[in-house]
């Protein structure tokens, strides 16, 4: 599996998706500056969590159209595997690869800690290293992790078994407790929560790696 | 000496003593320019020079083996082996934070971050001490809220981990809390970068944000008291862009992996004037500045406005000839503001020019060798009478567990989980332990090393007696450091004091000083960096006296990390060390009876050294489940937290029942978990160490004698103190 982590101008967990990825696949991924348009051949790519652009204006408003966006969007049309971790799955919906948004949290503050979630479908190229069900405890780090669609879509999103991960403990006040979706053909997954993160012993739990594992599985 | 009233309006505005304006005036040997008073006040600021702390500063401890650069640079540096080095500072943005709490707390992380990346280290780790004023307070809720907001918001975004800290309140933070932060760094040892400028005729570069009227004036607002109308000095605050501090961080670092660099030095207090009169005087040479060729927010801006200004972000390089582009490639790449504005000259002068006009033209050396060192009048605390414990026994009607119930909800034993959990304490994901535990550990990255690190310090002892306040602040950073399994290597201070021109604050000062040499010297644990906050003082009102320690230790093997919490069932719970039952001056004192009296616990730092090594090599021996150091609230305390960290009780059967064993803070104190005591209690006694039993681990219940507590009730009192009190 050859991968691609496209770094933003205030990516910041960009380093920590290329570690994990290593661990997963024994192979460095590819780094994508945000000024490029041009991309090497890759199965996966990677949209890191962070603050690009600062979040101004609105988080992942300003990173959906850079030039290397629109190779991302072009890509995952033509069925490329992408995953949006954190900032990732915001400038998904901000670039119109997922339905939604992601609105502050309840609070009105930042949290971080490590959240339970239920794997609710594990037919995905994300997650068919889990059980069908299965509770991984995966941390969560964010202020705008609020998950909000028209209610037409959530209960497409629903009904299309496209959530993949749902808080059980919810965080951050997502509907349905929503915490990671797919699109329509599942080649395309956000996620507030950062698998990344618990992916080696020294993290005291790995529940993450298994979707970098489950990605190897099916891409090869 | 007569003045013209121009020149008396600006004495006053920038505290300077009239006094120094005579020696100012003969340096120059004229009158002044606005801009040159301004320059020469900022410099000659206590912020900036030290003149009140620096012949008691010159006495501390910086040299060791592990030393690789002490303290006159942007951040100590440390050996942590393999030719990798530890790069770490502490500073205080005290009365920002008070004024503005979010900007005030925000820069203060984004300045010490500066200091640290400055030296060519990439920042893998943040840590904070808060000191607010009493729950009650109408602004304290406010400022706590402002405060932790504007940490995270600036750390979160450039990605450095938040992974510890301390937070304490008391009343005499009420006008004037405390926003201390710290940055750990790890670089090459090889590449260790500094502010001393070199070659004549090479250019200086800016780069980082335009420069803008905020915080103008910051460093003499600083080195002033309050008053009732501190919010009218909202102005002199920066105001941060953590967005751009991620782009330099990743530029300048980029950048130092070439070899385009001869120095870089930050522009934090004082501004562009620090900046270039540090480069300009460690180098030994003059610098000219075409101050047009600043980048700025306003064109308006005068000469002073420029040379004072506070923007944050902003850095100063002198690069090597023929690798201007290279540079200039690396700041268009990641989208900063750059510009040369000035090259090095033989002169030994500062000059700027604004419009073509010359407004500064100073001596850099007659300028820095003037800076006023004052050697002021101090005073010694008088001593406080050692307590009986016995005089202050668990009230009637109450038992120990009451008590521990009563303690563990009150604001300074409380979860301090709301706070933290605003931090992001993953990012760079190579933490391996954070807030909540003795000592953050992060993964020296690449490797199996864990760096540790921890802030401590309390200002209840230093008010008591400095000496020993400043000892014990030292020696608790050495023993939650050798808690996790490291070995404490060095420290960084950040004095937060007083008025320094009454002699008591400088008695506490002087007093904090002795006491933390003493420990330095006999722990085998130098400071290699620090920051002096003086003047924190509201109508009068000294603070506390907070010496605060952030102490750095290094493991070899991070696999061998330990933790508070309590592992398994049926394992034997001991304490480390002698518990006499200290009560001045300790939680239980001030909470249970309302008084804030005594002397503190004394400090034995031969026993600190012998426990500390004792309990560094169990956990090496993997001899040990789990190890909390025994600090404020005492041994009740320290169970408690254990028992809560690994959700799992205790059934203590120890003989004694009085508050002295239970809350006395007496210190060298552990509380370790076994599987095997018989084998950890030959060897403490062939280590000369004293010990107890205690009990055993179990259940879901602290036990003690025929009394239970529910860890859940613990919890919930534990756990819901402060976000109660924050919804108000």
């Amino acid at each position: 599996m050859k991968a691609a982590v496209v770094v933003f101008p205030g990516s910041n967990c960009d380093r920590d998706a290329m570690r994990a990825l290593t661990l997963a696949t024994g192979q460095k991924p590819h780094m994508a500056w945000h000024g490029d348009a041009a991309m090497p051949d890759v199965d996966l790519i990677v949209l890191p969590g962070g603050f690009s652009y600062g979040d101004y204006h609105r988080t992942g408003a300003m990173a959906a159209p850079s030039p290397v966006m629109r190779e991302v969007i072009a890509r995952a049309n033509k069925g490329t595997r992408v995953i949006g971790i954190c900032n990732g799955f915001q400038i998904l919906c901000e670039s119109g690869l997922l339905p939604g948004v992601l609105l502050r949290n309840e609070s009105l503050k930042f949290v971080c800690r490590p959240v339970r979630l239920k794997v609710e479908n594990n037919q995905t190229d994300f997650t068919v290293s889990y059980d069908k069900g299965q509770t991984v405890t995966i941390p969560v780090a964010h202020g705008e992790g609020n998950y909000f669609a028209e209610p037409d879509t959530i209960k497409k999103l629903e009904g299309e078994g496209r959530v993949a991960f749902r808080y059980i403990d919810n965080p951050n006040g997502s509907m349905n407790d929503i915490a990671g979706i797919m699109n329509d053909k599942g080649n395309v997954l956000g996620m507030m929560p950062h698998p990344e993160r618990v992916a080696e012993p020294l993290h005291g739990c790995t529940d993450g790696i298994k979707v970098f594992q489950s990605l190897l599985k099916a891409i090869g | 000496m007569t003045m013209s009233p121009e020149i008396e309006k600006l004495i006053a505005e920038h505290n300077m003593a009239r006094d120094e304006y005579a020696v100012l005036l003969r340096v120059l040997g004229r009158e002044p320019t606005e801009a040159e008073f301004g320059v020469i006040a900022a410099m000659w600021s206590e912020h900036c020079s030290y003149k009140s702390t620096r012949v008691w500063l010159k006495t501390l401890p910086t040299t060791g083996p592990q030393v690789i650069m002490g303290p006159g640079e942007n951040a100590g540096v440390i050996d942590i082996g393999d030719g990798q080095a530890a790069v770490f500072k502490m500073e205080s943005h005290n009365h920002p934070s008070y004024i503005e709490p979010y900007q005030g707390a925000a820069t203060g992380v984004g300045g010490i971050l500066r200091d640290v990346f400055t030296m060519g280290a990439r920042p893998i780790a943040n840590l904070n001490a808060l000191r607010f004023g009493e729950v009650s307070h109408p602004k304290t809720r406010s400022l706590v809220s402002g405060v932790v907001a504007g940490i995270g918001g600036y750390g979160n975004c450039v990605g450095v981990p938040t992974v510890g800290g301390e937070t304490n309140f008391h009343a005499s933070y009420n006008g004037n809390n405390l926003v201390n932060a710290m940055t750990v760094g790890l670089a090459d040892a090889k590449r260790i970068f500094t502010s001393a400028a070199a070659g004549i005729g090479n250019a200086v570069v800016y780069v980082g944000s335009k420069t803008g009227r905020d915080g103008i004036k910051g460093a003499t607002m600083a080195s002033g008291e309050f008053n009732a109308n501190a919010e009218s000095q909202r102005p002199t605050v920066q105001v941060g862009d953590p967005f751009t501090e991620k782009l330099l961080i990743e530029a300048c670092l980029e950048l130092m992996g070439t070899e385009a660099v001869v120095a870089i030095q930050d522009m934090g207090a004082a501004g562009l004037t620090s900046s270039a009169v540090e480069m300009a005087s460690k180098g030994g040479l003059g610098i000219e500045l075409d101050l047009d060729k600043v980048p700025l927010r306003e064109d308006a801006m005068s000469a002073y406005e420029i040379m004072l200004s506070e923007s944050q972000e902003r850095m100063l390089f002198v690069l090597k000839p023929g690798h201007e582009k290279e540079a200039e490639d690396i700041f268009k790449k990641w989208e900063l503001d750059y510009s040369v504005i000035g090259k090095l000259t033989d002169t030994g002068r500062i000059v700027c020019l604004r419009h073509g006009k010359t407004e500064v033209d100073i001596k850099v050396d007659p300028l820095v060798e003037s800076s006023p060192v004052y050697n002021r009048p101090y005073e010694a605390t008088p001593v406080q009478p050692v307590l009986n414990a016995a005089d202050y026994p668990i009230p009637a009607g109450e038992t120990p567990l009451s008590v521990l119930k009563t303690l563990i909800a009150t604001p300074d034993l409380c979860s301090r989980r709301w706070i933290w959990e605003q931090y992001d304490c993953h990012v760079g994901t190579n933490t391996a332990q954070s807030s909540g535990g003795d000592a953050a550990v992060v993964r020296v990255e690449g490797t199996n090393k864990g760096l540790a690190m921890c802030v401590d310090c309390s200002p209840r002892y230093c008010a008591a007696d400095p000496v020993m306040g400043g000892k014990q602040a030292v020696a608790e950073t050495y023993r939650n450091i050798s808690a996790v399994g490291a070995k404490p290597l060095a420290i960084t201070d950040n004095m937060n004091f007083g008025n320094p021109e009454k002699p008591r604050i400088m008695g506490q000062f002087v007093g904090a000083c002795e006491g933390m040499k003493e420990a330095c010297i006999a722990l085998d644990y130098p400071i290699v960096s620090g920051n002096c906050s003086l003047y924190n003082e509201t109508n009068g009102q000294p603070i506390l006296p907070a010496p605060a320690i952030g102490g750095v230790g290094l493991m070899q093997d991070i696999s061998k990390m330990m933790t508070v919490a309590f592992k398994a069932e049926g394992e034997s719970v001991l304490v480390i060390g002698e518990t006499k039952g200290h009560i001045g001056q300790s939680l239980y004192l001030r909470e249970i009876f309302g008084k804030e009296e005594g002397a503190p616990p004394p400090v034995n730092l031969t026993a600190e050294r012998r426990h500390g090594k004792f309990v560094r090599q169990l956990i090496d021996d993997r001899a040990i489940t789990a190890c909390h150091d025994v600090a404020d609230g005492g041994l009740m305390i320290a169970l408690a937290e254990m028992a809560l960290a690994g959700d799992m009780g205790c059934k203590i059967d120890a003989p004694a029942t009085d508050a002295g064993f239970w809350f006395g803070e007496d210190q060298a104190r552990y509380v370790v978990t076994t599987r095997d005591p018989d084998a950890l209690i030959a060897k403490a006694e062939a280590a000369g160490v004293p010990f107890m039993l205690l009990g055993l681990t179990g259940g879901d219940k602290v036990v003690l004698a025929a009394e239970t507590v529910d860890l859940a009730w613990l919890r919930d009192l534990h756990e819901s103190f402060l976000p109660d009190y924050m919804e108000g």
